[in-house]
């Protein structure tokens, strides 16, 4: 493919821009994929034309069009990065954002094909170059897609960790820490950790875990609250282990888990009535409420 | 050679790790430790581990080692002071420390001592030695 290197297809492009940019918009216009709910006509025709513009400028420059990571592209990965993005918060699937550069395909070829007439050698070698090159943009795209997508959910993971570890001071030295959702590794080091520090901070001596929020408890989870447990018990705190449902009780002895040498209790009021207890504090109710 | 200071209050020992321990300073330990609880008769030994901030699974061992021992000497051992780092390597190694008794500082260490003292002193129906 020594043609390559004096594609004709930058010309091309720059030559009939507002004419491909026309047939373009009306391809999309036309597609199924087309998504009028969500993104309006002038805004794509506005993408379209930016793209077209950047991809003359970038392939103008360099005159080898096969490497969209080389530096010249800079600036229409940055464009394309932003565009789907903006498209996955926007709700599109991959697919619809991919056939943003896709659907360019046809008009762009119907354009070559009127343009190098009478010349089918070059004409199939100016196709190879059009086609590894908008494969390779689309495939940017819905990578640059997919990214969107995970940094969102990765934030989300993030958010929710911090949000689900409360530890919360109950009373003078009875820490509690009420568990909602599914326990597992990495959480229950995060939960033990800001246990252990707040017994720390706070010197207190017993600490109630509340795992009423817990959908399932296995073997893994067990061993998890087992370990903070005894993690609390190095540093001096002693911990209650208190909203165990009745299923949880059943799995718990069918797992063959050993939480005898940890105090449980059904409730939190339970657990905290007996922490007031060791601390050898009590409450009375008022006799003469004034 | 490096050594641990063991200082001895009233009727208890107060240790206080303030460097990091190794291998040898730790078997130094158990040893001296001994020594001085079969000597001074104590009645308990409180160990100080706030400034402690490596542990190995030896170290981890050697903790429940001299809790042993000194159960054997009729003496009680508090460990207190623990970091939460430090708690949960131990864990993770799977050396939760069963016979060792743990609190939060020196002074909740003391009254623990003291309470458990009490306690054996009802429970054996002696009183001084």
């Amino acid at each position: 493919m020594n043609q390559k290197g004096k594609s004709r297809i930058p010309e091309i492009i720059s030559k009939r821009e507002s004419d491909l940019l026309a047939d373009w918009m009306r391809e999309q216009l036309a597609a199924t994929t087309f998504r009028g709910d969500l993104m309006k006509e002038s805004e794509l025709r506005e993408q379209s034309r930016r793209f077209l513009n950047l991809m003359i400028r970038a392939a103008s420059q360099q005159p080898n069009l096969d490497n969209i990571s080389a530096s010249t592209w800079d600036d229409m990965r940055e464009f394309l990065s932003s565009i789907s993005r903006s498209r996955a918060h926007q709700g599109f699937t991959p697919a619809e954002t991919a056939i943003f550069i896709f659907s360019l395909k046809q008009p762009l070829f119907t354009m070559l094909r009127q343009e190098l007439e009478g010349d089918s050698k070059r004409l199939a070698d100016e196709m190879w170059v059009a086609t590894s090159l908008l494969d390779k943009l689309g495939l940017f795209t819905t990578e640059a897609y997919q990214k969107g997508r995970e940094e969102v959910i990765g934030r989300q993971q993030q958010e929710l960790l911090e949000l689900s570890t409360p530890v919360v001071v109950l009373w003078e030295g009875i820490l509690a820490l009420p568990l909602i959702g599914t326990l597992d590794s990495a959480r229950t080091q995060v939960v033990m950790e800001s246990l252990l520090q707040k017994i720390v901070e706070t010197g207190a001596g017993i600490a109630i875990i509340d795992i009423t929020g817990v959908p399932t408890v296995d073997t893994l989870v067990a061993q998890h609250l087992l370990k903070t447990v005894s993690a609390a018990r190095l540093m001096g705190a002693d911990c209650i282990i208190s909203g165990i449902r009745p299923q949880i009780a059943q799995t718990i002895v069918h797992l063959g888990v050993n939480l005898a040498d940890v105090i449980t209790k059904s409730t939190l009021a339970d657990a905290f009535a007996i922490a007031l207890r060791r601390s050898k504090m009590t409450i009375t109710r008022l006799e003469n409420p004034s | 050679m490096e050594r641990i200071p063991i200082l001895k209050m009233g009727d208890y020992l107060l240790v206080t790790i303030q460097v990091d321990m190794h291998d040898r300073l730790a078997m130094t330990l158990q040893d001296d430790l001994t020594e001085r609880i079969a000597k001074t008769q104590a009645r308990g030994v409180l160990i100080d581990i706030s400034s402690l901030e490596i542990v190995d699974s030896f170290i981890g061992r050697m903790l429940g080692n001299i809790a042993a021992m000194s159960r054997v000497l009729d003496a009680e051992t508090v460990v207190v002071g623990m970091r939460p780092a430090v708690a949960i390597t131990l864990v993770e190694l799977g050396l939760s420390l069963p016979g060792v008794r743990t609190a939060l500082n020196v002074e909740q260490g003391m009254s623990l001592l003291k309470l458990a003292r009490a306690e054996q002193e009802n429970v054996n129906g002696f009183g001084e030695r």
